[in-house]
């Protein structure tokens, strides 16, 4: 079929780095991933083992829009326990296919064509075309390693116009790891009221924070009402392929989305809500196990990393390492490139996170420490053939 | 403590160096806390897992159920260090319910297993009765699942 029927917000969102880079690897074999973006545990046995029993139980229906009342009540639960605030579980949570569904949801519901979206950067992939295919602009914002990638109120500022319709806060980070602090959070909530902005806070990595405790955006005072959270179960729980998250919100954010989601999606699948229902009665457990695991991983990754003279701020949450390698010279893509064809490690350019990214690899420590140890091992050699070696920097 | 010992309980193998970056110790510090829990008997041995089948090694494992009758002054830990130090018994422990002691006993055939079983165990004079049942297959041992493990088959690049 012609492309003439495709429309033009489609044909204009370039394709994905990360598609392109994935195209590449996958032509090759023994390959050490460090490219990878969800956790390397599989499903813990008692959440697979909820979704199996329902479906013995012949659980196969709909359930409501919004998700399973019973579900919807242990979020709220969970956010008025970890977080002091309290959503309704009748109609300030919609339970969806995935964080990404959220997403598209909440921005689909916030964006009048031609409205701006701020998105700070480096981000999540999907963000930008997101805003784009709602009829959006979204406005990136560079943060910066000096900074520890943590966006500020000031930068935010200048980048808000007439226009100016709602940021995108998305912290722990996907690539950078960066987290920011309470005080950064408020500084961005006065901000938010005095320019009257809805603030969609991605936070499917808030179980993955390392040192102090996360801080959810909708707890800062005055921000439940404009604040849409996403957040879900592929992270904690290491879920991904069950494809479950969930919206928190205003009564009247969440019905928007849930329009949307009623004719598009109808309700998330019920085996996946019965498996996410085990997580939140059972689960702690099991995550904490994990999480544990990715902080010994991340220091190792982290020291690794500046051991070889490639900058790498120590993360805070998530599970990746974003380090430099601006002493090469060479751009993130070449040395992907190149590191990928010498020595068989994928990484992901940092720049298909945004233009700052650039000069910077995306790598996931979801994988074993073995397999780390050998990356590590691989990129020192890598590094040796470019002559790149630089000494370790002091820590 | 309990975050080395975590660590050394996956992977003995594996160097104070590394723990220490894990951990946010010195080197030192987990190699003396190390000493210190091997020389407490915290630490008792560092051991392998291993798949004998696998191995091509034939081995036959069986566990004893043993009744026992206590003499005056001879409790069941005397009894039990007595069958302990037999090296074709690789486990024993005193279990509640009908019987005392359950015992877990290796040897080359079923024919070696039965042979000791009727000549060294039952032959004990505490010994008031035993229950051999065979073991057919290993599915998991110390916590390690000895079928293939299960697999994630994660795409090698996602966002």
């Amino acid at each position: 079929m012609s492309d003439k029927f495709i429309t033009e917000a489609v044909r204009n969102i370039p394709p994905s780095g990360i598609r392109k880079f994935f195209d590449l690897v996958l032509e090759m074999e023994g390959v050490i991933s460090l490219g990878v973006g969800e956790p390397d545990f599989v499903t813990p046995w008692h959440i697979r083992e909820a979704c199996i029993y329902s479906l013995e139980k012949g659980f196969t229906s709909y359930t409501s829009n919004l998700g399973l009342l019973e579900l919807r009540e242990l979020i709220s639960k969970s956010y008025k326990k970890d977080y002091n605030v309290n959503y309704n579980p009748i109609n300030q949570i919609l339970v969806t296919t995935g964080v990404s569904e959220a997403a598209d949801l909440a921005f689909r519901a916030i964006i009048n064509p031609g409205d701006e979206v701020i998105v700070p950067e480096p981000s999540y992939v999907s963000y930008k075309p997101s805003v784009s295919l709602a009829g959006g602009i979204p406005v990136p914002v560079r943060t910066n390693r000096e900074n520890e990638f943590r966006v500020t109120a000031e930068q935010i500022e200048e980048s808000i116009t007439e226009n100016t319709k709602a940021l995108v806060l998305s912290y722990p980070n996907n690539p950078t790891g960066a987290v920011l602090r309470r005080k950064d959070l408020e500084e961005i909530a006065v901000l938010a009221n005095e320019y009257d902005l809805a603030v969609i806070s991605d936070e499917v990595y808030c179980k993955l924070t390392y040192d102090g405790l996360h801080t959810c955006f909708s707890s800062i005072p005055g921000m439940k009402e404009r604040t849409v959270i996403l957040n879900g179960f592929s992270k904690s729980h290491a879920m991904t392929g069950l494809r479950l998250g969930f919206a928190t919100g205003s009564k009247e954010l969440i019905g928007a989305m849930t329009k949307i989601h009623q004719y598009a999606m109808l309700c998330a699948p019920i085996t996946a809500q019965m498996g996410a229902v085990e997580a939140l009665k059972n689960g702690n457990g099991e995550m904490e196990k994990m999480i544990r695991e990715y902080d010994r991983r991340r220091r190792l990754i982290v020291d690794g990393l500046n051991k070889l003279g490639l900058d790498c701020f120590e993360p805070k949450g998530a599970f990746y390492a974003f380090p430099s390698i601006k002493i090469t010279g060479m751009t993130s893509e070449e040395f992907a490139g190149g590191l990928l064809k010498e020595e068989k490690v994928a990484v992901v350019p940092g720049n298909v996170f945004g233009d700052c990214g650039e000069g910077h690899l995306r790598c996931s420590y979801a994988t074993s420490r073995e397999q780390l140890v050998e990356a590590l091992g691989r990129i020192e050699s890598y590094l040796d053939k470019i002559s790149c070696k630089v000494p370790a920097r002091s820590s | 403590m309990k975050e080395i010992l975590d660590i050394l309980e996956n992977d003995p193998k594996i160097q104070p160096k590394e723990i220490a970056i894990m951990t946010g110790l010195t080197e030192a510090q987990v190699a003396s806390k190390i000493k210190e829990m091997e020389k407490k008997g915290i630490i008792r041995k560092y051991k392998t897992v291993i798949d004998w089948e696998k191995a091509g090694e034939e081995y036959v494992y069986a566990i004893i159920e043993l009744k026992v009758v206590l003499r005056s002054r001879t409790g069941y830990d005397t009894i039990a260090e007595r069958i302990a130090k037999f090296p074709e018994v690789v486990s024993v422990r005193l279990i509640s319910g009908g019987h005392d002691l359950s015992l877990t006993v290796r040897g080359k055939s079923m024919k070696d297993v039965a042979f000791f079983v009727a000549e060294k165990i039952a032959t004990l004079e505490q010994v008031q009765g035993t229950v051999t049942h065979f073991v057919l297959r290993t599915y998991k041992q110390d916590g390690d699942i000895l079928f293939e493990k299960e697999r994630s088959e994660r795409l090698p690049v996602s966002p």
